[in-house]
């Protein structure tokens, strides 16, 4: 066990290396720079562009630009945002509980309504039930998620006026955040209402963002299931007079979670991904918000900075995803 | 006594091209502490007709019979809850391949002891105890450490042991075993068999057999049913079914027999089992009867006395010399 981490560890060095080279072209390939950016619309003489260029090092070929950064980040170093003058480093952990916080209630979410569905889809295959949820998760999956967004806001915001339109507590309130987490923060706060106003601000966030997950997660299960219904050792738990919630529910859910295990790890990656449109969306102030905003002022060590940190998340989830497989199914520990 | 009783049982099977009959009107009796063996070829229904005594079956398939008893209740009216109570406790099956058969996520003691809980509300201490005497009882050796082994760490002989184990945790009076040697080693093959039957002689359950292996059945059973294309066509205790048999059928399963060949090649059965569209109108075996004529063709052929092995036949083989003995 020990050692497969080792090794996968390892193939981590080529992946993190790619992903600061790509965020790190990307970035300089959008036209525009930051220069231009800092001087808005009056623009700039070309004698002042040079020395701006020369101080921030990118009259340099671009190369050279790239050992720096790359040697500065196996250091520990991503550099300093142009706009706040502040570590990406420091900022970018000032703002990751919020995109935490929203991505661990939208993945609860979709775990806790995407495998029941699934299970219980298979169990009745081929029924109403069966082809309602499976048109459903067709069309959650594929609704674009700002239209999903606006569509909910206007319904359980504007109409029915049952959550807040966006942020992620009321204004009324104030209390320290040790943890980053609002609804953990707010709970310890013991501000009355503080909480409840807390999740009340998640509820929306949490679902537009949940929602393509969960139509994955709803399908992978089901199809496992299937696959799993028809295997011999089912008819053994038959035969030992098993009752069909524990045999759907424990002998076959344990075997068909592999599959479901490897869709919930690489949802992580859309999670993060959608977590940049939803934030829009909801001004919710996480690390998604934090990047289209950087995008837009050219703040190259930003996005370059972000991308890299939001990869190595990826990495780190797609590597205990990997761990678990072991932990469930005891036959793939064997290589 | 009577532990199984099956009257004019058939189980038909909703295909994409309509009905299949898999099993035709059969009947057939197990008494306790009796091992009978079923036997025929892939496709005579032999595990389709068990399966339906198990209520294993898929939802495609329909189950019918006039009678259908297990020691003294009825498996046709009885609710889904109250079978389960039955089945893997008083009722139990193994099958055919044991690696696939076991669920590779629990430990095989956990597959155990889950028989035991659930059928008998044992504790856990009472459970653990009781697998261990099991394993010994199966021939695992080193019982406490092989109960937290997975089934891919184990053998297939092994995990047919597993299996036995498992069926036998609940002291059933009706052992099936569907096909129990058939993906096993030659010599772990004959250890199964002696298990199973040394098992019998212990518990007094009774045993069914089903196989395709007539050298398993002259070794291990007392009394054969054979079935062919969902049919059963004869019913003999052993000896005489080797020695007599009446059915055409019966007859040329023996001569395939490689130990009793006398020729240098070995009697074949030309062609094969008739599938869902081939059914012939009279007796199911005369497109590959030696001695078949019009009326075989055309009637279909009535089981006959019990001193004919109620063959299916109109003209059964060996019929005079045993009226005259």
């Amino acid at each position: 066990m020990l050692n497969y981490a080792l090794s996968r560890l390892l193939t981590f060095i080529p992946t993190f290396i790619g992903v600061t080279l790509i965020s790190f072209s990307f970035i300089r390939a959008l036209p525009g720079d930051p220069i231009q950016v800092m001087a808005g619309e009056r623009g700039i003489s070309d004698e002042r562009y040079a020395e701006l260029a020369k101080q921030f090092g990118y009259d340099r070929p671009i190369y050279v630009q790239f050992w720096e950064y790359l040697t500065g980040v196996l250091q520990g170093d991503l550099g300093n945002s142009f706009v706040t003058k502040r570590p990406v480093w420091d900022e970018f952990f000032a703002l990751f509980p919020a995109t935490l916080e929203l991505s661990i209630c939208a993945m609860i979410f979709a775990v806790a309504l995407g495998l029941p569905a699934g299970v219980i889809a298979a169990v009745n295959r081929g029924k109403f039930f069966d082809r309602a949820l499976m048109s459903t998760a067709l069309v959650g999956y594929s609704m674009p998620i700002f239209w999903w967004a606006l569509l909910l806001i206007i319904v359980f915001s504007g109409n029915l006026q049952w959550t807040p339109v966006s942020g992620r507590i009321d204004l009324l309130y104030y209390f320290p955040d040790p943890t980053g987490f609002m609804i953990i923060d707010s709970l310890a706060s013991g501000q009355k209402g503080a909480f409840v106003s807390a999740l009340r601000h998640l509820i929306l966030p949490t679902i537009v963002l949940g929602t393509i997950p969960l139509a994955v997660i709803a399908r992978q299960t089901r199809s496992a299931m299937l696959e799993v219904l028809g295997e011999d050792y089912i008819r053994t738990a038959r035969a030992k007079g098993m009752s069909p919630g524990r045999i759907n529910g424990i002998h076959a859910l344990r075997n068909a979670l592999i599959p479901v295990i490897t869709v919930i790890g690489l949802s992580v990656g859309t999670l993060l991904a959608g977590a940049i449109l939803t934030e829009t969306i909801f001004s919710w102030p996480g690390i998604g918000k934090w990047m289209v905003d950087s995008i837009f002022r050219r703040d190259y060590p930003v996005v370059q900075g972000g991308l890299l940190l939001i990869a190595v998340m990826v990495m780190i989830v797609n590597l205990t995803v990997d761990m678990l497989y072991g932990v469930i199914n005891p036959k793939i520990r064997k290589r | 006594m009577t532990l199984l009783h099956i009257r004019n049982l058939s189980v038909d099977f909703a295909t994409a091209s309509g009905q299949f009959r898999a099993v035709d009107g059969v009947d057939q009796d197990v008494n306790e502490s009796e091992i009978l063996a079923i036997v025929g070829e892939s496709g005579s229904g032999k595990s389709v007709s068990m399966l339906a005594v198990m209520g294993l079956l898929p939802w495609t398939a329909t189950v019918t019979a006039d009678e259908l008893t297990f020691d003294g209740q009825d498996l046709l009216t009885m609710e889904p809850r109250a079978r389960r109570k039955i089945v893997g406790k008083d009722l139990a099956m193994i099958f055919q391949e044991p690696m696939s058969s076991l669920n590779p996520c629990f430990t095989v003691g956990w597959q155990i002891r889950e028989a035991l809980r659930v059928h008998l509300g044992m504790g856990r201490r009472e459970r653990q105890a009781r697998a261990i005497e099991l394993f010994e009882q199966v021939g695992i050796p080193d019982p406490e450490k092989r109960l937290s082994a997975f089934p891919h760490q184990m053998s297939g002989g092994m995990n047919q042991r597993v299996m036995i184990a498992m069926a036998i945790a609940c002291k059933p009076k009706l052992l099936i075993a569907d096909e129990p040697t058939t993906a096993l080693d030659v010599t772990i093959q004959a250890q199964i068999l002696d298990l199973l039957a040394s098992l019998r002689d212990e518990t007094g359950m009774g045993l069914v057999l089903i196989t395709h292996d007539m050298g398993v059945v002259a070794e291990t059973a007392e009394r054969v049913s054979v079935q062919y294309a969902g049919q059963k066509i004869e019913e003999q205790p052993v000896v005489p079914l080797f020695e007599t048999p009446h059915h055409p059928y019966t007859s040329a399963l023996l001569d395939a027999l490689p130990e009793r060949a006398t020729e240098k090649r070995l009697p074949t059965i030309p062609g094969v089992v008739p599938g869902q569209f081939d059914r012939p109108a009279g007796c199911l075996f005369s497109p590959r009867c030696q001695f078949a004529n019009a009326k075989c063709k055309a009637e279909a052929p009535r089981p006959s006395s019990i001193e004919l092995g109620h063959a299916r036949c109109f003209y059964p083989l060996n019929s005079n010399e045993r009226a005259a003995s």
